[in-house]
């Protein structure tokens, strides 16, 4: 059994919910929660969190190198946000790039992607 | 290369007396700890040209107070550097105050300075609508004035740049020796040589004197440091001049003035410190200004503070500027303990000084093709200085003038790039702030100081990284990691 | 002197978004020129790479660049003219303005309408007044932010951050991502002022701790920061340090996120009543301020922590701009005053000009203090409620809203009633 404790982030009420896993990993139990938007949120983060990555690579345009916002599509594990900053440091644009321009695909997990976020053309 | 005269210290006092030697035929030398002409206490005081009604008749500083008052006003205009006339009042609580406004008007009147006079409450109510209530005279000097002391020192060393001087920057002088009539000054890296030394050196010339040097030497200097608020423009305009209160045994207390920016500034305290660098500001100290400028003018908006400096003030052990030659180092001129008047001084003493190198032996004679201006194609004005048909026709001339880079100073690319181009070239974050005010204004630097940067780092062909805020060490930012 | 039917300054998500409603109210796009002082349109959001835009407008969570591009985009399908590099130097109250660009120099225009778009700046060490040197190192966030997203540099290795806004939240997950080690984010007031998302995804997601009620004491270092003495303040005490709670942290960066400031130069110098709450300038619903044909939309107005409302915001601005220059607007009756009550900071606008015919007028304000379970409650003098909202919990860090229903203005219309108060009612819970 472990318990762990977190903020909610749905409304600015920040609940602070206790959410107790047994061996196994599964949930047990949801405690703290004031709505039902709080639980869902909990039992997410606690079982599988992730979140969208926001970086940038450098582009090279006709007027020399620049800095190319890109982001995940998709949110990626917790846990792997530094080995995904690896790759996005290692990845190069070229223009011309589109908003919405896969740059690297099956980005830590498969069907995601890094994805540029502004149009260097 | 050998110079005929080697000047320690590019503060006002240094540069002023290489600008007026560059006026004759000599080459002339300016070694300089800091990164930038003016980085020591010609930079952090109240940018007041003081009338000369404080000292006490007869000395040096009186003297050289009153006549480098309309001197600095004289170079101001010749330079191009905005001098403008508030006078000051020394205000009066009470009659308690009235025999030291007495005592400063017979003092001033010994001293030649012009037009004082002690006024009353009425007439100083109508001049200073925010004065105090309880404010009762003032002893008002129409001469005093306000400037932009950096401002007019860069502006005096480039004009020296143009006329030949050479400046070293970052070389703070750690060894000396001589050999004849030589004397050689090391940073431990570089060597200069000259016949002649002037000890400009500021907080740190009794340092100096012993490193030329000197034993025994009758000066020693207790750093003081002074601390004060500068006020956002939106209430620039609550004093029309520069207000004192009465002096005391500490200086002369703390003032409330218009700056020439538009802005205001409130200050200083005075406390001895060991570090003669030590420019920090503290609680206290900041605490102490702001009641200090409650007490002149109650309800002077501390809320309106943009930013918080502190300057270091060369204070001797005896009353007057030490301006002597050495009488053990021939050929050696100290300008020692030159605490205030002595920005307001600074073109007067130069001529003292230059009078005491020809006491020593240097022959000047006058250079015949010496241009007066800061440039050879004359002074530098800033766009925003210009009238609109003026900046129109600028823009159409140059279309980097139609871009600002600084908004809150309105500071336009055209007038950094001239800054890149000048006689001392402007390449760092602190130097285009002082020359052109790029970052001094509301937002300090939040916006502009990025931009300033990229332009700098173009220019000079360098990475952002190798781009300095002041002095070397000074970074601003380093390379990104790459995977 | 060249003349445009409609002049909007900042071409950043407020200015775009107004110049967009302006022209889809009917208004020709050649009639109107937006006025962008950077190098390319989308004002801050382009420096703002990170996620959390868009949610309300767009129905999608968008990066900073991915929200600007948008209205970039709107703007170009409607050939609305916009000219980059091009700062704004004055403004009258009769809508002259003078600006300077490198392609048309030094110009005066004269306009039938004027939107106040200029966004805000930050708070500085200055307006602080942290005691200390003044060495290279120390960084608005959003400075930092542009040194790290822009220009693709690092601005520091050892950082901690004084004020726990959003952008210094964002910039604690940026840093720390890019290998630095944020070693504190220090708070003076009791609570954040940023959104509870940003202190779990930026702080508690990378073990960062957030010290409230403590505050940066001194600074040191003579060239580059070399460190910072962190206190703990005394709320009783008006928030003075705790003499024995230093702290002290070796780092080599101070970023301060210590609050935004309306841009509103401008506006002071063409006279234009402002706000003393938001530092903004006072407006009616459609947001035209005390100078007729002048309006005033996004962080100019008040500071919002959401793009959405800005875009919102300058809808309604461009809209009545558009009515004005095409003679639509209805006459105006009599205008009613809002102030704020208990538990109410600033409201926007802070007076409804009702015509005839009200319509529903949207009410932003914001709380003064955290508080639990409240009633959000907009009534008259008289005490009759116009609109209320429970609430499980309000922070001064969120901005909340209601809306005036139409029917119930053509009420006050009526009744004759003076003004209307919007405040908070504390409906049990602690504090």
């Amino acid at each position: 059994m472990t318990t762990k404790e977190l903020t909610c982030v749905v409304c600015p009420a920040g609940c602070r919910i206790t959410v107790t896993l047994n061996d196994k990993g599964d949930i047990e139990s949801i405690e703290g929660y004031t709505c039902l938007r709080g639980k869902t949120y909990a039992a997410n983060e606690v079982t599988h969190p992730v979140r969208t990555l926001t970086s940038t690579v450098t582009i090279e345009t006709a007027e020399g190198k620049k800095m190319l916002p890109v982001r995940t599509d998709a949110g990626i594990p917790r846990e792997r946000l530094f080995d995904a900053m690896k790759i996005v440091r290692a990845t190069r644009a070229k223009a011309p790039v589109h908003t919405g321009d896969i740059l690297v695909a099956d980005f830590i997990e498969p069907g995601t992607n890094l994805v540029a976020c502004k149009d260097f053309l | 290369m050998l110079y005929d005269v080697l000047i320690i210290g590019a503060g006002c006092t240094g540069v002023m007396t290489a600008r007026l030697l560059s006026t004759k035929n000599v080459k002339v030398a300016v070694v300089e700890a800091g990164p930038d002409a003016a980085v020591g206490a010609t930079s952090a005081n109240s940018a007041i040209v003081h009338a000369g009604y404080d000292a006490k008749p007869g000395t040096l500083k009186a003297k050289l107070n009153v006549r480098g008052n309309r001197l600095m006003k004289e170079l101001c205009s010749a330079l191009g550097v905005e001098c403008r006339n508030v006078g000051s009042h020394v205000v009066g609580f009470g009659d308690a105050d009235l025999p030291m406004l007495k005592e400063l008007l017979a003092r001033g009147q010994a001293n030649g300075v012009p037009d004082l006079e002690i006024i009353g409450q009425e007439k100083l109510r109508a001049m200073e609508p925010n004065i105090s209530p309880e404010a009762m005279h003032s002893l008002w000097a129409p001469s005093a004035a306000i400037t932009c002391p950096y401002g007019i020192t860069i502006a005096a060393a480039e004009n020296a740049v143009t006329n030949g001087v050479d400046f070293y920057f970052n070389f703070r002088v750690t060894d000396a020796s001589r050999a004849g009539n030589v004397h050689y000054l090391t940073n431990g890296e570089e060597t200069v040589a000259g016949r002649y030394v002037v000890n400009c050196a500021g907080v740190h010339s009794a340092e100096v004197a012993a490193i030329l040097g000197e034993n025994d030497f009758p000066i020693t200097i207790t750093p003081r440091r002074g601390e004060y608020f500068i006020l956002d423009k939106a209430v620039g305009g609550m004093a029309n001049s520069t207000l004192f209160v009465c002096p005391s045994d500490r200086g002369k207390g703390i003032l409330v003035s218009p700056t020439v920016h538009g802005n205001l500034i409130v200050g200083p305290n005075a406390y001895p410190i060991s570090d003669g660098d030590d420019k920090s500001t503290t609680a206290e100290g900041l605490a102490e200004i702001t009641a200090g400028a409650r007490r002149i003018m109650p309800n002077v908006p501390m809320n309106m503070a943009i930013t918080s400096f502190a300057g270091v003030r060369a204070t001797p052990n005896q009353y007057d500027f030490y301006l002597e030659i050495s009488k053990q180092i021939p050929g050696v001129v100290h300008a020692v303990g030159v605490e205030s008047p002595g920005f307001a001084s600074s073109p007067a003493t130069a001529e003292y000084l230059v009078g005491l190198l020809e006491e020593c032996g240097l022959k000047l004679e006058d250079k015949p093709d010496y241009i007066p201006t800061r440039r050879p194609d004359g002074n530098h004005i800033q766009w925003n200085r210009l009238t609109d048909e003026e900046k129109a026709a600028k823009c159409r001339e140059n279309p980097a003038y139609g871009k600002i880079v600084c908004r809150c100073e309105t500071v336009t690319e055209g007038d950094l790039l001239d800054m890149l181009d000048a006689p001392i070239p402007a390449v760092t974050i602190d130097m285009m702030k002082k020359r052109l005010r790029a970052g001094m204004g509301r937002c300090q630097g939040g916006f502009c100081s990025p931009r300033v940067a990229v332009l700098i780092a173009e220019r000079t062909g360098r990475g952002l990284d190798e781009i300095n805020k002041s002095g070397p060490g000074s970074w601003l930012v380093t390379k990104r990691e790459e995977g | 002197m060249a003349e445009h039917k409609l002049i909007i300054i900042g071409g950043g998500p407020a200015g775009l978004s107004a110049a967009v409603a302006a022209v889809d109210a009917g208004l020709a796009p050649e009639d109107i020129l937006v006025l962008e002082r950077d190098s390319e349109p989308g004002g801050i959001l382009n420096q703002c790479i990170h996620a959390g835009f868009g949610l309300h407008r767009f129905g999608e969570e968008l990066t900073g660049p991915e929200y600007s591009g948008r209205y970039i985009a709107m703007a170009r399908e409607r050939r609305i003219p916009i000219l980059c590099n091009a700062m704004v130097l004055s403004l009258t109250d009769d809508r002259r303005v003078t600006f300077v660009s490198p392609e048309t120099g030094y110009t005066t225009v004269e306009a039938e309408a004027v939107i106040l778009a200029m966004g805000c700046r930050e708070r500085t060490r200055g307006a602080l007044s942290i005691p200390g040197t003044r060495p290279s190192g120390v960084y608005t966030a959003g400075c930092a932010q542009r040194y790290i997203n822009i220009e693709g540099y690092m601005p520091g290795h050892r950082v901690v951050i004084l004020g726990s806004g959003d952008i210094g939240l964002i910039m604690a997950r940026r840093m720390t991502l890019e290998g630095a080690k944020v070693l504190a984010v220090c708070e003076i007031m009791p609570y954040s002022g940023g959104l509870a998302r940003n202190i779990v995804q930026c702080l508690d997601d990378f073990g960062i701790p957030l010290k409230l009620s403590h505050t940066v004491v001194q600074i040191h270092g003579r060239d580059r920061v070399e460190g910072v003495t962190v206190a703990a303040v005394d709320e009783a005490n008006g928030r003075r340090p705790i003499p024995g709670t230093e702290e002290y942290f070796e780092c080599d960066t101070l970023l301060l996120s210590v609050g935004l400031i309306p841009e509103n130069e401008l506006t002071r110098g063409a006279g234009i009543d402002l706000d003393r709450m938001t530092n903004g300038a006072s407006v009616n619903q459609f947001r035209e301020t005390s100078a007729p044909g002048i309006y005033a939309c996004g962080n100019v107005l008040h500071v919002h922590d959401l793009v959405d409302y800005v875009s919102e915001e300058a809808d309604t601005a461009g809209r009545a701009a558009a009515a004005r220059i095409l003679g639509e607007s209805a006459p105006v009756v009599r205008s009613v005053k809002l102030s704020t009550g208990h538990g109410v900071r600033y409201t926007v606008p802070e007076r409804i000009d009702l015509a005839e015919e009200p319509e529903d007028v949207r009410i932003f304000f914001r709380v003064t203090d955290v508080y639990k379970k409240v009633q959000l409650v907009v009534e008259t003098e008289g005490g009759e409620v116009l609109v209320k909202k429970a609430k499980s919990a309000v922070a001064p860090g969120e901005m909340e809203s209601l809306t005036i229903p139409a029917a119930k203005l053509a009420g006050v219309l009526k009744s004759g009633e003076g003004g209307i108060i919007v405040k908070l009612n504390e409906t049990g819970g602690d504090k």
